[in-house]
């Protein structure tokens, strides 16, 4: 049994990805509230460290001293009004002086006026969606990690779970206020070196705030039970110099002019169905899964299924627009014209489906546009 | 002090039916106790299976054994069964066997009832574990079940979860009902109120947090069922409704009950301490205060699982001060029995090892519990894994300690029999090393950054996580000595004597063991 675990314990220690790290204390984070709260965390673990000495210190003195096997004789005495009130007060004062720095801590947390720029924050099952208000800056995050990463078919990269296709790129300096909601279930945004944690839930918009001084790379994770992939939905923050951003901003805005532009042009069906696999990945494959078989009872199957094979207009519109009161989400905002013609081209010519329509993307940018007016 | 030995001799007219109709019919409060001390005893193991499946797949990153979607249906059921088929079944359990014996009370006062509030839960788990078999699988949405995705994105079998539900709570509803009736009703002449035993003090107080919060229970899982199935939005944004309401209701119900999951926990060790340190509680009475304060506070810290959600300032100041206050009392009942061990005359046999380590491990989680308390703070720790580090120290090495401790202490009462020492002591120690070895980690875990329930992680978790889950195969298969213990004890072992250990106070050491069919059918005297 011993030479077993022993065994198993430096088996273990010699796979690869199990690098030491062998990290004890919480994160002391790079911005003021997080200083703030680290300092606060570790005052509060100290008088915890020294009450627990104190007690078990008595305790245990007296299990080594008064027992019976060393002949120890049982006093009797079973009261005292003094001491029970002075075991009463005395953690009512150190509560008292634990209560004041945390007090100050938490006002200041709380005061998201005077923000330099305002960024929606929405969660869906499972990415996150950043909004840039007034700045038409408007794209969604996703999990990157691919799934041969995760079922052990491939070595796990440096960043295994806590990476995106597009990080939240945000202004070294400046104080950013994060208005956090969601579209579907209960998701938390969390940064831990921000110490920004903050519940997104649908039908409410909650403020957070952070000021971060130094350029980096920043990450967390969804930390709301949401569904089956919970456990994937990463948050990245790139923070950048103040220049930097701004080049980044214009980069971003012109990104969105070529994806107009490239939404007017036909595409091969070949090049269709070959994007159309790459969006079904990253978009569709966690509900309806790779094969298009879904989970019974959850997820429906696509492969085969009425709408993907049956009237187009129909399956277009479930795409577009999502179907309310289910786990199906509106895609028309999340992809591009393109993504959208390539993957519902792709739903209806994968697997089984060899229906052999092809969707333009005009026709999807078509749409699009009539529901903006 | 209290001479009943000649009363009970003439009392046992008749003893138990015989065959499987005795367990089916019986009214007995010691049968009943046995009955349930065993459900939860396999819920105990089922529930137990399921985290271990958990500890299995975390044992190292990337997806091994389990999915995602299966993976979020082990912890909901491993959750659930823990709290509702394994912890408060045991301690009805005992309360059972207890209660009336420690009161000098002949049975519980409503015995008909009392049959059928056990008779339920084996049913209501039944229901709850066939949604595993159902399309869509069981309840994924975590034991808190958290609106919306408990409503309009839970899978079909939500329907029969709740429909457990509402059986659970009444079942505990009517056995609160009749432990009250039993302690304020029954009692012999001469056991006035400060003079119950701790045990009954704090049971007492226990019954009374659930008649007021398991209806709260009831009350959210109707609404889930007709925002379900009938068109209301109690929890549903986009008709109106508040899906923060949900948590309201269910935290003003959850924190009571995780109080109702330790008071009688706290009970148990003030009865083996005194016993095995041949010395009285100390400050019994202000044991009996502080347990009333805690109870008390209960009903006013609930927010203070909710601190991300978005709450005023004002609303975060109030319940992180009320939540700072519990520490108070609950310190007191640390300090009492640190005061009682104080200058005693200890032996250290297995329930004084189970009580000690109950001391020491619920003390790191209620210090724990005080960190989560800081509000700011919190904004770091909130489901992390440094909150399931909280809640296992205080429900495991807390609730389960104190529930093994008081089998091993009355074991021998009840099946007239000694317990093995020595496999006794394997067992704690097992249980011991274990216990920590699987929680202690996931402060660190938690602290870094992992949060709860993920079915994978980032690697630099990957080494605590690994010694967690060797910890918890081990607590697991010690879980098996105790059953061994269990059983060898029922079938054989040196005659245990009526007051089984030196000088104990109380009722129940003045009845012969194993404690007779019937007892008490004349109320003995106390002076
Ligand atoms: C979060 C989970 C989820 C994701 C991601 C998702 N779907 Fe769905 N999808 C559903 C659910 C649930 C339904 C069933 C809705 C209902 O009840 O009618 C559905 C239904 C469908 C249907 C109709 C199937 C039928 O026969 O009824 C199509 C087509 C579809 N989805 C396409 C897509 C496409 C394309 C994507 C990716 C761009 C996608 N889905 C992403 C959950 C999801
Ligand atoms: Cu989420």
């Amino acid at each position: 049994m011993k030479a077993a675990l022993i065994l198993l314990l430096v088996s273990a220690s010699n796979v690869p990805y199990a690098r030491a790290e062998w990290q004890l204390n919480m994160r002391r984070g790079v911005t003021d509230i997080s200083h703030s709260i680290f300092d606060l965390h570790m005052l509060i673990f100290w008088v915890c460290v020294a009450i627990a000495v104190v007690v078990f210190g008595v305790m245990f003195w007296s299990i080594f001293h008064h027992r019976k096997s060393r002949g120890a004789k049982a006093h009797n005495f079973h009261e005292n009004t003094l001491v029970e009130i002075i075991w009463t007060l005395a953690p009512f004062a150190i509560l008292i002086a634990m209560a004041i720095p945390a007090t100050a801590t938490l006002v200041k947390m709380y005061d998201p006026s005077d923000a330099d720029l305002d960024i929606q924050v929405t969660g869906y099952q499972w990415k996150w969606r950043y909004q840039y208000l007034g700045q038409e800056v408007d794209f969604f995050s996703n999990t990157i990690t691919p799934s041969e990463q995760i079922n052990n078919q491939a070595p796990k990269s440096e960043h295994y779970l806590l990476e995106v296709d597009n990080p939240l790129v945000i202004p070294a300096g400046k104080k950013i206020r994060f208005l956090i909601t969601s579209v579907d279930v209960i998701h938390s945004w969390w940064v831990p070196d921000f110490a920004v944690k903050k519940d997104a839930i649908p039908g409410f918009i909650n403020e957070s705030w952070t000021n971060v001084p130094e350029p980096g790379i920043y990450r967390g994770q969804c930390t709301e039970l949401c569904g089956k992939n919970h456990g994937f939905m990463p948050i990245v923050v790139d923070v950048r110099t103040p220049a930097d951003y701004e080049l980044w901003l214009a980069q971003m805005k012109n990104r969105k002019a070529e994806e107009q532009s490239s939404a007017q042009q036909s595409m091969s069906m070949e090049a269709l169905m070959e994007k159309g696999e790459a969006v079904y990945i990253s978009s569709c494959a966690a509900c309806h899964q790779l094969n298009g078989e879904g989970i019974p009872n959850v997820f429906p199957a696509l492969n085969g299924s009425l709408i993907a094979t049956g009237d187009i207009s129909q399956h277009i519109d479930l795409v577009l627009n999502g179907k309310t009161g289910t786990a199906m989400q509106a895609f028309r905002e999340q992809l591009s014209a393109v993504d959208l013609a390539a993957v519902i081209t792709y739903e209806r010519n994968a697997w089984n489906n060899n229906t052999g329509d092809k969707v333009e993307p005009a026709a999807i940018d078509e749409l699009k546009m009539a529901a903006k007016q | 002090m209290m001479n009943t030995m000649t009363k009970v001799s003439h009392t046992e007219h008749h003893g138990p039916a015989s065959g499987l109709g005795r367990w089916f019919f019986t009214t007995n409060h010691k049968d009943i106790g046995t009955l349930y001390l065993w459900f939860s005893f396999t819920m105990f193991l089922i529930g137990g299976c399921m985290a271990l499946m958990i500890r299995a797949e975390l044992f190292q990153p990337g997806l091994q054994l389990i999915q995602p979607e299966f993976f979020n249906q082990m912890t909901t059921m491993h959750g659930l069964i823990m709290v509702f088929g394994a912890v408060m079944p045991a301690f009805v359990g005992l309360a059972n066997w207890m209660l009336p014996i420690m009161v000098g009370a002949p049975d519980m006062a409503l015995p008909r009832m009392n049959n059928w509030s056990f008779w339920i839960l084996p049913f209501a788990f039944a229901m709850m574990l066939s949604t595993f078999f159902m399309d869509g699988g069981a309840p994924n949405f975590g034991w808190t079940f958290y609106a919306p995705l408990s409503t309009t994105y839970a899978p079909p079998s939500v329907t029969y979860f709740i429909f457990a539900v509402h059986m659970m709570g009444i079942s505990s509803i009517m056995g609160a009902i009749n432990i009250i009736a039993t302690i304020l009703n029954m009692r012999a002449p001469g056991m006035t109120m400060m003079k119950l035993p701790l045990f009954v003090w704090t049971w007492l107080i226990t019954a009374f947090l659930l008649i007021a919060v398991m209806p709260v229970l009831a009350g959210v899982v109707t609404m889930m069922l007709t925002d379900i199935h009938f068109g209301t939005s109690f929890f549903n944004a986009a008709g109106g409704g508040d899906p923060v309401l949900f948590q309201h209701v269910f935290w003003f119900f959850g924190h009571p009950e995780v109080y109702i999951m330790i008071l009688p926990a706290f009970g148990i060790v003030s009865e083996i301490i005194p016993t095995f340190a041949r010395k009285r509680l100390f400050g019994y009475s202000s044991m009996v205060y502080a347990t009333s304060s805690i109870a008390f506070l209960s009903f006013i810290v609930w927010v203070h699982h909710m601190f991300t959600v978005g709450l005023p300032l004002m609303g975060e100041l109030f319940f992180m001060y009320a939540t700072m206050l519990i520490a108070v009392p609950t310190g007191v009942k640390v300090f009492n029995w640190v005061a009682t061990m104080f200058r005693g005359s200890m032996t250290f046999e297995t329930p004084m090892l189970f009580a000690i380590a109950f001391v020491v491990l619920f003390t790191i989680g209620g210090l724990s519990g005080l960190m989560l308390a800081i509000a700011p703070a919190d904004f770091q720790y909130h489901d992390t894994y440094f909150v399931v580090a909280h809640f296992h120290y205080v429900l495991v090495p807390g609730a389960v300690f104190a529930i093994m401790a008081g089998v091993y202490y009355w074991l021998p009462k009840w099946t007239g029999h000694y317990y093995p020492e020595t496999l006794g002591k394997v067992h704690f120690w097992c249980s011991f090393i274990g216990v920590n070895l699987t929680f202690f980690p996931m402060h660190f875990i938690g602290l870094a950054g992992m949060p709860r329930r993920v079915p994978d992680y980032a690697l630099q978790f990957a080494d605590f996580n690994m010694v967690a889950s060797i910890g918890a195969f081990i607590f697991g298969f010690s879980q098996l000595i105790f059953l061994v213990v269990v059983i060898k004890t029922i079938r054989g072992g040196s005659p245990a004597t009526a007051e089984v250990w030196d000088e104990p106070h109380g009722l129940e050491w003045t009845i012969p063991s194993p404690a007779p069919y019937h007892t008490f059918s004349t109320p003995p005297e106390v002076k």
